[in-house]
């Protein structure tokens, strides 16, 4: 009893050893990624027809380097990554402009720096940072101060400088992502709702104006989820061959390694973005559904540690983190079923491709440092002038 | 402290109302995969079987068509073509090199390879070269291993082997055109199929045709096969047999030669054609592989026009070979009777035109028998006169002329036998006695084809049944085929006493004295031919040619001389068989055309199955007989061949044109 006292008021105060750090991380919600990679392995094993090469062995072994990732980043103190949260997001700002630089100077649009073993996306590392940034912004801030509409300029600039380098790559995907993400940010931070009204209005009005700046493939791609029957052999060949997929698969599925849209190739890019395709083909609405609650499951979770954290900043992170998770899951399944756009996301930890799964376990491991420090009270001013 | 208890409820409040909102929207993916996954799986389902499932059509080998002994007459021959697949090719170019040193590939067929394998995918097989011999196919496969990504594949191509000996019965095979997909037949889809487009081969297309096999295969996106799923056999075409002996058609079609002429051979019983030759003719082997425009457009503007079926669908003025209708057609009337004489002084008036015989000084007194035996214009100038046009276009009628008989192919002419009715109608006009005359001797007006004059010859030699002519032992009823029913033949309602008297008179024709006919008589064992002449003028010889030099048909330009024509029966005392020639711008009957109908009729009676059996049997040819019987069992051979050469060139010119 008193030992646990003791440890409450450390946890408090942050105060607490590795080894307690390590037992206050969310194991079960360690176990819960880990069953979604394991699909995600399953399914690459039937997407290169029966074998762990080249895709299911890679998917498990980038998992792995994501979990340390994630270790490494829950144990580090939550007031460090509020310390670090401009540094960082600044440093994911230069790469984005790095990249731009440099795609524009010689290699075409290039978005990625290769590390070796993954090639860093800015823009997905500027996921993160963003929200860290905001929440270290919106931390500092009262509920009078976030009703100043001036106040929100800052934020507002911090949101929209990467959104435009991501547009201009370009990558309307990832774009819409920043923008959806940061705006449940001020959201939850508490600004009033007549604003976003507001903001939404101007946004429509702006789409004749946006619709100039879009890529000729992006205009198609937007035509074609209008209709995708308008051009059944061409661009809306992707959407209609993955309703055909995923409609062809019914109830229970056509079986293990026997989607004959995904083998025979009519399905597109199976082990990326239509991976959720392939389950739906394989083993019908029942595992797609399944899946589903899997990752509604992973949300509950990322909302309850930001219900539950004690500090702002550990909440906003949580919350931000939860929604860009959800983006990435809602923005996959609901392109591949036809709802929106094709758009470009993959479907968090199933999908092949370091370059998510990195950025997610980098998020994650931000999540679960929110829940290991979930008790250390972190003044308004910030972590460093707290003591 | 207050401010930020603030903030949390803010917060907390928010983080719900975000939970509800990704509630609402997990929802709806949840509500989409429902909609896609079990609202709308069956049709997805179908359209995902036909994304992988392609059906490939099998076409079933075309029926052969076969004489009446089973000669076939249209065959399938078999057609080897290599083909490359240019991904198992280590280098497409270095296999057409070496294709090239062991088999001739011109340089044609090497670019058109090398430009469709750059525009198909790389599995799918291009031809190199087609119709590739035995040998050829043999060192190629032998070559296997220098030949990466070269196989020999196997098609069926329509094959004559008698060529043009047949070519106006049979037709030919074509490749399918827009307007000849009319039905549902997926098999008029596919690029490398051939349809009946003439002849027997476009009559009997659809039994000839057969069912296609299926074969269902599974693909990939790309179109290439992965495994084959289901296969359904097909049905080859039927075999389709015809009443013609080949070595008959072969026989007439080279006594015809070079000329312009058609013979018709029919068995006077059963209306059986034995040979039906129209020349000159085309090779139908030309039109299944295809022609060339420049081939085409020869055989389009050949004067003498080797597509046209002569035999059924050229009508020419029958000439004196009508006179029989107007014989019999006064018979009959009762106002003449046969030994009712006509004085003929080499001409007839009537009001003040004179209508000549073809006989300058006259032939004296006629009676019928000598009149047709000698062919005398104005005896049947007179008989006309007294009986009427309306009684000899009843009579023609009756034996089978001015009108179609319905035979199993395309393109039947139907002739002309004019009557007052007809000229009022068409015309405008009223008909003049003097048409009455003209029409007696088978010019003017009247037209028939060389089908329907063997078909007046049969129902004459018949004793007056309505034979009529048939090709083939089957008919198309709904599209499959069954056989003919036997036939059985009203009565043309001609009496047995005004049939003899013109059989007589016909067989007077070729064996009486002053028979035009006489140089063509046969004696087959006692047998004997019965036959008449005719002459159709085809351009008057006017005033200003007759002193400018032209006196006979020979001094004409080709286009305007005189046709020839023929018909006969024999034997004249059992009758069996009907001939009718006609040779176009040949000059006299007898002289061009009855030395012909006598050779074939020689080489008919040859051929005649029963005549091996039982001597003077009178049935038809039995449907069973092996073919070459008659050949290796008779003396006929000799027989055939000595008078027909000698009647060929042994015969003494001719004073002048003879009727």
């Amino acid at each position: 009893m008193m030992g646990y006292e003791l440890m409450t008021a450390r946890m408090r105060r942050g105060e607490m050893t590795l080894g307690e750090k390590l037992w206050q991380v969310s194991w079960s919600f360690i176990l819960l990624i880990a069953i979604l990679a394991a699909i995600g392995a399953v399914m690459l094993y039937s997407a290169a027809n029966g074998s762990m090469d080249p895709w299911a062995s890679r998917h498990i072994s980038r998992f792995g380097i994501g979990l340390a990732v994630l270790l490494v980043a829950a144990l580090i103190d939550i007031r460090q990554w509020m310390r670090y949260a401009y540094w960082l997001y600044a440093l994911a700002l230069v790469l984005l402009v790095g990249v731009e630089v440099r795609g524009t100077i010689g290699m075409g649009a290039q978005r990625w720096i290769d590390l070796g073993f993954f090639q860093l996306q800015p823009s997905e590392l500027m996921k993160v940072t963003l929200v860290l940034a905001l929440a270290r912004f919106f931390h500092g801030a009262d509920l009078s101060d976030v009703g100043r509409p001036l106040f929100l300029i800052v934020p507002l600039m911090m949101v929209l400088v990467p959104v435009a380098l991501v547009l201009k790559q370009p990558d309307l995907g990832t774009a819409l992502m920043l923008m959806a993400g940061a705006g449940v940010l001020f959201f939850v931070a508490g600004v009033r709702l007549w604003k976003f009204v507001l903001v939404i209005v101007a946004g429509l009005g702006a789409i004749p104006v946006a619709w100039q700046f879009l890529h000729d493939y992006q205009k198609q791609r937007v035509l074609t989820f209008i209709n995708p029957e308008r051009d059944p052999l061409g661009a809306g060949y992707h959407i209609l061959q993955s309703k055909i997929a995923l409609g062809s698969g019914g109830l229970t599925g056509k079986g293990f390694l026997q989607g004959t849209q995904s083998h025979l190739n009519f399905l597109p890019e199976k082990q990326t973005d239509f991976i959720f395709v392939m389950l739906a083909e394989e083993f019908g609405m029942l595992a797609g559904m399944a899946l589903l609650f899997l990752y509604v499951i992973a949300l509950i979770y990322g909302l309850a540690i930001a219900l539950r954290a004690r500090n702002h900043f550990g909440r906003l992170v949580a919350v931000g983190v939860t929604v860009t998770f959800f983006l990435y899951v809602f923005i996959n399944i609901a392109m591949v079923m036809g709802l929106i756009p094709v758009v470009g996301v993959p479907l968090p930890l199933v999908s092949y491709g370091g370059t998510a799964m990195m950025t997610l376990m980098l998020a994650f491991g931000l999540l679960m440092s929110v829940w290991v420090h979930r008790d250390v009270q972190i003044g308004r001013r910030g972590a460093y002038d707290d003591g | 402290m207050q401010k930020d208890g603030d903030r949390s409820k803010v917060f907390a409040r928010r983080v719900v109302l975000l939970g509800g909102g990704k509630a609402l929207l997990v929802s709806l993916l949840g509500a989409r995969m429902y909609y896609l996954q079990v609202m709308e799986a069956d049709t997805y389902r179908t359209l995902a079987d036909e994304n992988r499932i392609n059906m490939r059509l099998i076409p079933p080998p075309r029926g052969h068509i076969v004489d009446r002994f089973g000669v076939p007459l249209a065959v399938n021959r078999q057609n080897f073509r290599a083909l490359v697949i240019a991904e198992r090719t280590r280098d497409l170019e270095q296999t057409l090199r070496a294709f090239r040193s062991l088999t001739p590939l011109t340089d044609y067929d090497y670019q058109r390879v090398l430009k469709e394998s750059s525009r198909r995918r790389s599995f799918v097989p291009i031809t190199v070269r087609e119709n590739l011999t035995w040998e050829q196919m043999a060192v190629i496969q032998v070559h296997a291993p220098d030949l990466p990504g070269v196989i020999i594949d196997e098609g069926l191509t329509r094959d004559y082997p008698y060529a043009d000996l047949a070519s106006h019965i049979l037709g030919y095979v074509a490749a399918v055109a827009e307007e000849d997909i009319t039905g549902d037949d997926p098999l008029l889809e596919l690029p490398d199929f051939r349809i009946g487009k003439a002849g027997i081969e476009k009559v009997y297309d659809l039994p000839l045709r057969g069912k296609s096999g299926a074969s269902q295969v599974e693909v990939n996106a790309v179109g290439r096969i992965i495994r084959e799923l289901r296969r359904e056999e097909g049905e080859p075409g039927h075999e389709v047999q015809l009443t013609i002996d080949i070595r008959l058609q072969d026989f007439a079609s080279r006594r015809l030669g070079e000329q312009s002429a058609a013979c018709v051979v029919m068995d006077v019983h059963t209306g059986e054609l034995l040979a039906m030759a129209s020349m000159p003719a085309y090779d139908p082997n030309a039109f299944a592989r295809g022609l060339t425009n420049q081939e085409w457009k020869t055989l389009a503007s050949d004067p003498r026009a080797p597509l046209r079926n002569k035999a059924l669908a050229g009508q020419y003025a029958p000439g004196s070979t009508f006179k029989m209708v107007v014989a019999l057609a006064a018979l009959e009337s009762g106002i003449m009777n046969a030994e009712q004489t006509v004085f003929c002084p080499g001409h007839l008036r009537l009001g003040n035109h004179l209508f000549h015989c073809w006989k300058r000084g006259g032939h004296g007194h006629m009676n019928m028998t000598s009149a047709i035996e000698q062919s005398c214009d104005v005896y049947f100038y007179e008989v006309a006169r007294r009986i009427g046009i309306e009684r000899i276009a009843d009579m023609a009628h009756r034996l089978g002329l001015g009108s179609p008989l319905d035979i199993e192919l395309p393109g039947e002419a139907s002739g002309l036998i004019p009557s007052k009715a007809w000229k009022t109608a068409t015309l405008g006009q009223p008909w003049v006695q003097g048409e009455t005359l003209v029409a007696s001797i088978g010019q003017g007006y009247v037209l028939a084809t060389p089908m329907q004059l063997a078909v007046m010859t049969a129902r004459i030699a018949n004793d007056g049944l309505a034979v009529r002519p048939t090709l083939c032992r089957q008919a198309v009823v709904d599209g499959g085929l069954v056989p003919q029913s036997p036939p059985s033949f009203d009565s043309i309602g001609v009496s047995r006493q005004s049939m003899a008297v013109v059989k007589n008179a016909m067989w007077r024709v070729v064996n009486g004295n002053r028979g035009t006919a006489r140089r063509s008589a046969i004696d087959v064992d006692g047998q004997t031919m019965a036959g008449k002449t005719g002459t159709s003028q085809v351009r008057r010889i006017t005033m200003q040619e007759r002193q400018s030099g032209v006196r006979s048909n020979e001094d004409l330009p080709w286009e305007f001389r005189d046709h020839a024509l023929f018909v006969c029966f024999a034997p004249a005392e059992a009758p069996r068989y009907a001939v009718s020639v006609i040779v176009e711008h040949a000059g006299g009957g007898s002289r061009h055309a009855a030395p012909i109908a006598h050779d074939v009729m020689l080489e008919t009676l040859r051929l005649d199955p029963s005549r091996n059996r039982v001597p003077g049997q009178t049935a038809a040819i039995p449907r069973d007989a092996p073919p070459d019987a008659p050949r290796t069992q008779n003396g006929g051979a000799e027989m055939a061949a000595g008078p027909a050469t000698g009647t060929n060139d042994g015969s003494p010119p001719a004073g002048g044109p003879l009727q």
